[in-house]
């Protein structure tokens, strides 16, 4: 069994259904300053309260999974992308726990948690843009460890990358809150995902292209050389921007449409696409573009004992996450936190 | 220069990130116990004051794990970020470890949470009682593997050294299962129970100090009492086992615990004093000769060593461990006090009676979160230089990152950590100021009457 590629399939699997849960309420959040009202911020966040703990944790699973399967990556991207990752944890302690002191805060209090709860998930957002930006333009190694400067992750690049995933989670948190409300907010969402939806599919083409020059590999990968693409290369791969291009459309056709979930449906179709394009550029790197997933791979002895674990417990986690999912479906009322 | 810096810092930066963590699972592991057993008991015996109990109490839990859950993610990206190199070589070992902590713990937490918080009224009282029983058991998972990595660092076991320096697991049981593992998870799993059994009858205590007659905290001092008039000298039990644990396995430790400096048979038991490190003496010591042995459990003829059997540069910060290990005692022994004293008033007229009883409750209330920290401090500083004890030395652990990131993030943690922990106690101090209502507000998840206009609805926020 080729344990190693399992295991990079599995953090990645983790690190996609993190972006795509935690992504829409850190959306919500980031959203949050555009309501209308205290109570549109309280029916808003109600429909993220019972799921963003669970949301969150697959995030805490790719960075233990990272450690514990691909320790040398682990080891490498900590340092590297050092400001970035701490500014996402310090954002996420704020967001996080302004979901129980907003209920509990009085006037200035609550006014205060609201714009920690904002501030902090576009915050996070950012700095994971950052991360993200800074990992796909390359990473600096000797020895199998870091050895370039502080601030390696700071280029334009990665700012455009980290607007166009805030854009990104606004359209699958307005999608998410279409989905989830009714009446006056819904109408509200459904103008955010309009703009928030214009703006992605703006600056994933911006994003799209500047990849293909961030790195030669990734050119390479994708048959891109001197202004034209070679075919026998890009058709293979073509179907990514193909499927990024139908959930634009289908988000595009369900709010015209004044479907409930389609947008949200496609919103994840557009992350899909985004997600695996940008992996397809790195891939079999795990550290762009001087470690791949073999050599950074933990011992065989390790991946084997955790694959045992991760074979009987994945299938019950997401099992019981979707039936908490399925618990709380439906509509959300603005008071409908248990205060 | 600037790497030792950076190394302080590093160091600075995981003991303080570290040490409010563990604030809130040394209470939500207890609470979230409490909270099935109170659940348990309103399905069984109907009984309002049990209901009451539990949807106020779990109010107070949603704030700390919460809190909990944020300063956990960062325990989980700081070994990257910090300690890259002791993430390099440990992983081999307790990689998995960790992996399953998340996979069996953080997940059934975090989703059943939800259900626990929001679904009152969502789904019947039996699922609602397994989410809350679910919760508890994953608290208590999260602490089995935690304890399991932590302990296989002070005491490594099933493991070996390959040619080229790196680590590889040879028996995964040893490794899961090492030495000092099974004590020390009991001791702490009990110090959990302790802490949130203090909080609770001092919260308790706080609201029957002004109303002697409330039902519910008259109710959960009594629980409260008879948890930590057993538990506490039950710990005293395994609290021993553990320091024979640390004897047998960390000599190094046990001598700073116990201002050790000579190697000599017949050790005198050292009471107070101040223990000076360059001076390798223990200045205005009180001390009880002929006992220190005994104590340790070995005879009196039995040579145990001292500081001196090791180069000075291995030395602990003595005097941090010796004082917070008397500080953790000292803190035991008061809690055996208070245990037998609130037993002996439910006894006699009952602890609401008994107003100095109350208040010493108060009092205490806090005192378990001290001490878990004091004994953390014992446990980590204790084992210093090493970060895997005999393996890796902590200074060889840490990240190629400069002393200026290490510093800024440093600097930002304790801003932020300072606004959320004020925050925070200041939302769970109202809430136990208030005290259980007689109709505890149900969680509510019901839906608004249809055509309701949300934008009809008071700005409270405003200016």
């Amino acid at each position: 069994m080729d344990l190693p590629l399992i295991w990079a399939g599995l953090i990645a699997t983790a690190v996609l259904l993190y972006v795509l849960l935690d992504g829409f309420d850190l959306g919500v959040g980031i959203l949050f300053p555009f309501a209308r009202s205290p109570a549109e911020r309280d029916a808003m966040m109600n429909s993220i309260a019972p799921y963003w703990d669970g949301n969150e944790t697959w995030l805490v699973l790719g960075g233990g999974g990272l450690f514990a399967a691909f320790p040398m990556a682990y080891a490498i991207l900590g340092p590297a992308l050092y400001l970035p990752l701490m500014l996402m944890l310090l954002a996420l302690i704020l967001r996080g726990v302004a979901f129980e002191f907003r209920l509990h805060g009085r006037r200035r209090g609550k006014a205060l948690w609201t714009a920690a709860f904002a501030g902090g998930s576009l915050a996070a957002t950012l700095a994971q843009g950052l991360v993200l930006g800074g990992f796909i333009q390359g990473i600096k190694v000797e020895d199998g460890a870091f050895v370039g400067g502080p601030f390696d992750w700071l280029t334009p690049y990665s700012l455009l990358v980290s607007a166009g995933l805030a854009a990104g989670y606004a359209l699958l948190g307005a999608t998410w809150v279409i989905w989830r409300s009714e009446g006056q907010l819904q109408a509200d969402a459904r103008r955010w995902a309009w703009i928030s939806g214009g703006l992605v599919a703006a600056l994933l083409a911006a994003v799209s292209l500047a990849t293909l020059l961030v790195h030669p590999r990734i050119a390479q990968r994708w048959g891109y050389e001197g202004g034209a693409f070679d075919l026998a290369a890009f058709l293979p791969l073509s179907p990514i921007p193909l499927l990024g291009l139908a959930g634009l459309a289908v988000i595009a056709w369900g709010l015209r449409k004044g479907s409930h979930k389609g947008p949200f449906l496609g919103a994840l179709l557009v992350f899909f696409s985004g997600f695996v394009g940008l992996a397809a550029g790195f891939f079999p790197n795990i550290i762009p573009y001087d470690v791949t997933f073999r050599q950074a791979a933990n011992q065989d002895g390790p991946l084997a004992f955790m694959l045992v674990g991760v074979a009987i417990l994945l299938p019950v986690i997401l099992g019981y996450t979707a039936w908490v999912y399925w618990i709380f479906r439906g509509k959300v009322a603005a008071d409908a936190g248990y205060h | 220069m600037e790497n030792l810096d950076a190394l302080v810092l590093a160091r600075l930066q995981f003991a303080f990130t570290i040490a409010f963590h563990i604030i809130f699972p040394s209470f939500t592991i207890g609470l979230a116990s409490f909270l099935a057993v109170c659940e348990g008991l309103w399905l069984t015996t109907r009984r309002e004051v049990f209901r009451n109990l539990y949807l106020f109490w779990v109010k107070v839990f949603a704030i700390s794990f919460g809190m909990g859950v944020v300063s956990g993610v960062v325990m989980s990206y700081q070994l990257g970020t910090n300690w890259s190199v002791f993430s390099q070589v440990s992983a081999p070992v307790i990689g998995p470890l960790f992996a399953f902590e998340v996979l069996t713990a953080f997940f059934l937490e975090a989703s059943f949470l939800g259900i626990m918080l929001f679904g009152w009224k969502k789904v019947g009282p039996g699922l609602h009682f397994t989410s809350t029983v679910l919760v508890a058991i994953g608290t208590l998972i999260s602490a089995f593997w935690i304890i399991s990595a932590n302990s296989w660092m002070q005491a490594p076991a099933g493991y070996a050294v390959l040619p080229d320096g790196t680590l590889t697991a040879t028996d995964w049981w040893a490794v899961v299962f090492n030495p000092t593992f099974p004590v020390r998870l009991a001791h702490m799993a009990l110090a959990a129970f302790l802490t949130t059994a203090l909080a609770v009858g001092g919260a308790s205590a706080w609201v029957l100090l002004r109303d002697r007659d409330q039902p519910e905290s008259r109710m959960a001092l009594r629980m409260a009492i008879g948890m930590f008039a057993i538990v506490a000298p039950l710990q005293l039990v395994v609290g021993h086992a553990s320091g024979e644990i640390v004897r047998d396995h960390q000599p190094l430790k046990l001598a700073a615990i116990e201002a050790y400096w000579e190697t000599r048979a017949d050790q005198p038991q050292s009471l107070v004093g101040i223990p000076d490190r360059d001076a390798a003496k223990t200045h205005g010591e009180i001390a009880i000769p002929g006992i220190g042995n005994p104590i340790q459990g070995v005879s009196r003829d039995t040579v145990l060593k001292g500081l001196d059997a090791w180069p000075r540069e291995d030395w602990p910060v003595v005097w941090l461990v010796y004082w917070a290990f008397r500080v953790m005692v000292g803190l035991g022994l008061a809690m055996i006090g208070l245990g037998l004293w609130g037993a002996w008033c439910c006894w006699r007229k009952g602890p609401e009676a008994n107003r100095l009883f109350l208040m010493s409750s108060v009092f205490m209330a806090p005192m378990g979160f001290v001490a878990v920290i004091a004994g953390w401090i014992v446990a980590e500083v204790g084992r210093q230089p090493w970060v895997i004890y005999g393996v890796l030395r902590t200074k060889d652990a840490v990240s190629p990152v400069g002393a200026g990131q290490v510093s800024a993030s440093l600097l930002a943690f304790m801003v932020i950590y300072a606004i959320v922990f004020s925050a925070g106690a200041l939302y769970i101090l109202r809430l136990l100021n208030r005290g259980p209502a007689p109709h505890e507000e149900a969680p509510t998840q019901e839906d608004r009457a249809p055509g309701t206009p949300l934008a009809a609805a008071p700005d409270e926020e405003a200016p």
